[in-house]
């Protein structure tokens, strides 16, 4: 039996939590899961900072990743006999849906915002590049690790087979929204996964929805609002991002200034170039990350020692909500004052929007702006979903954004009483 | 604060209006790969390269004043105009940008269609592959938009036009 064919004697599951089991029956799918590149996402932690606002948050891209390979196979299954699919691309499928996430680092967006690196960029190096996960997809055939690729890319010829992977309505959402509230604890992410999985059809391009699954939808949106504000955007989880990245920044405007690490940045020298090699990217994950902010604790640079020991110790930043259109001239004198009381702005004054959040909620956009979901009506004519849902159409039509101002409050407090600078700090802070 | 957000800003002051978000998405993308440097990060999507933090960053400038939206209702969809107000002119003075002037890169790119600037915005984002190659993915991930081999000759000499501008 040829390779791409090869069945294992027998299945192979894995308990999970949120869809009881991840089932495998393929011998690619069970060899790429037992890849050095594969099994490093279990050091890599699917939702960053969050653990420290939510103390159950410590899955890992691991985790995800199974989740979202077993929600396509499930998908497919439903699939096999419609018209529009077809079941040669299964494994292509199975293969990207359990690989998208492989170049993810460690708290991968604040180093990419950092280090302006693209975590897909990755992914693609790992795919066609000397690797385990390679070699493995080169088996199926020679050109099978570009097809991966081009999928993961969305640039595959086959837009049905992306959008299953990558859509608005997708399993890469349905999975990370069902398993960040099952590890979170929070009663708000949930929906009837079953149910739409139930009434998904295949078209030519792309993944739609028949209109009687409009409120199983309707759910999956609402979920994926409530997730965005209480989970993804808490601003205590916010908090330790804004400090993770001014690490970052910090240990990289050291390296260049030339300062002297007591323990020098062996793993961070390539990220600071800007040009980590794939070898280089894949030896750091999180272990690795903590480790040396655990050691920077003892650095000289205070700045630097301060920040690690708030990350490590979880003494984070305060924040006040803050408006960069009518408080312009408040941030301006507050960046003066900050100078003036010995606190470097450019690290202890940050500002902190919701665009720097990797996540989104549903909006509906423009004609031919993003592929919006579409519901198959019973003529067969497609419709989209906030065109149809009073709930989803408000919820979407409302604009909702959100600016915080992160301050070292600690710091402010233990200030003299009589600082004038620290009475004019306090009194724009908080009137 | 805010530093890019201010470079989208600089790009609305540099125009009077800019008409349809999917000609927004492109234009910003087109300019990145004119060395202008803009942050936002991109991905391809069923309609081309496309950013959900520009999309974001907009609906913020937004929210804040800074820009306003109109949005039309046209036949079977919604189309927005955008237009930098007072706040957000304001807003620039407090910042010294180190972007080249636009104002001539979007004459030219405000005068073509969306279609072309998704051709355009596409031919770019497979940039690394050799010129054939382009064509050819161009025609295969784009097929619904039936471009023939004259739109993208065109497009190359938009994009070299484009690049020669500073």
């Amino acid at each position: 039996m040829v390779y791409r064919d090869e069945k294992l004697s027998e299945e192979k599951v894995f308990k999970d939590p949120v869809h009881r089991y991840v089932h495998v029956r393929e011998r690619v799918i069970w060899d790429l899961i037992g890849t050095a590149e594969f099994q490093r996402l279990r050091r890599i932690k699917q939702l960053g900072t969050s653990y420290l606002t939510f103390h159950g948050a410590e899955h890992s891209r691991f985790n995800h990743s199974l989740g979202v390979y077993e929600i396509v196979r499930r998908i497919i299954e439903n699939f096999k006999d419609r018209p529009n699919w077809n079941q040669e691309e299964r494994l292509l499928c199975l293969c990207a849906a359990l690989l998208h996430d492989l170049g993810h680092g460690p708290f991968s967006h604040s180093f990419e915002k950092v280090y302006k690196l693209d975590h897909e960029d990755f992914t693609q190096a790992i795919l066609l590049g000397d690797t385990e996960v390679n070699k493995v997809l080169s088996k199926v055939e020679k050109g099978f690790p570009k097809k991966v690729a081009d999928v993961i890319n969305k640039t595959y010829e086959n837009k049905l087979v992306v959008s299953l992977i990558s859509s608005q309505i997708d399993a890469d959402r349905m999975d990370y929204l069902q398993r960040d509230a099952y590890f979170t604890g929070v009663s708000y992410g949930h929906f009837d996964m079953e149910r739409i999985l139930r009434v998904m059809r295949p078209m030519e391009d792309q993944v739609v929805v028949k209109e009687s699954g409009m409120h199983a939808v309707e759910d999956y949106i609402m979920s994926r609002y409530q997730m965005y504000w209480q989970v993804y955007f808490h601003p205590v989880t916010r908090s330790a991002e804004v400090i993770l990245t001014k690490i970052l920044h910090r240990a990289k405007e050291l390296h260049e200034e030339g300062y002297s690490f007591k323990l020098k940045p062996v793993h961070f020298l390539s990220f600071f170039s800007g040009e980590p090699s794939l070898k280089e990217y894949l030896a750091l994950d999180e272990a690795v990350v903590l480790y040396y902010f655990q050691t920077w604790m003892e650095e000289e640079d205070t700045v630097l020692s301060d920040l690690c020991y708030r990350f490590v110790n979880r003494k984070l930043f305060k924040y006040i909500e803050f408006n960069p259109n009518s408080q312009m001239n408040e941030w301006m004198e507050l960046y003066k004052l900050f100078t003036k009381a010995g606190l470097n702005p450019d690290y202890y004054l940050v500002v902190d929007s919701s665009s720097d959040l990797p996540y989104d909620f549903y909006r509906p956009g423009e004609e031919g702006e993003r592929l919006p979901i579409h519901l198959l009506q019973p003529n067969d004519e497609l419709k989209e979903l906030s065109r149809l849902s009073d709930i989803v159409e408000s919820i979407s039509g409302k604009k909702r954004t959100d600016h915080k101002l992160y301050i070292p409050l600690d710091r402010l407090e233990e200030m003299s009483n009589r600082s004038k600078t620290k009475k004019r700090i306090m009194e724009i802070l908080f009137g | 604060m805010l530093e890019n957000h201010a470079k989208l800003m600089q790009f609305f002051s540099s125009t009077d209006e800019i008409v349809g978000r999917k000609k927004l998405q492109k234009m910003i993308y087109i300019l990145k790969k004119c060395e202008i440097p803009f942050e936002e990060r991109y991905q391809f999507h069923f309609y081309g390269p496309y950013s959900e933090e520009l999309t974001l960053r907009i609906e913020e400038m937004c929210n804040l004043g800074f820009i306003s939206e109109t949005k039309e209702e046209k036949k079977n969809y919604y189309q927005y105009r955008y237009e930098l107000t007072d706040s957000g002119r304001d807003f620039l003075t407090h910042y010294e940008m180190d972007l080249p002037p636009l104002n001539v890169h979007i004459e030219e790119m405000n005068g073509r269609s969306s279609r072309f600037l998704e051709l355009v915005s596409t031919m770019l984002f497979f940039e690394h592959l050799p010129k054939e190659e382009i064509t050819e993915k161009v025609f295969t991930v784009k097929s619904a938009q039936n471009y023939t081999q004259e739109d993208i000759d065109e497009g190359w000499k938009f994009i070299e036009y484009l690049r020669s501008i500073h």
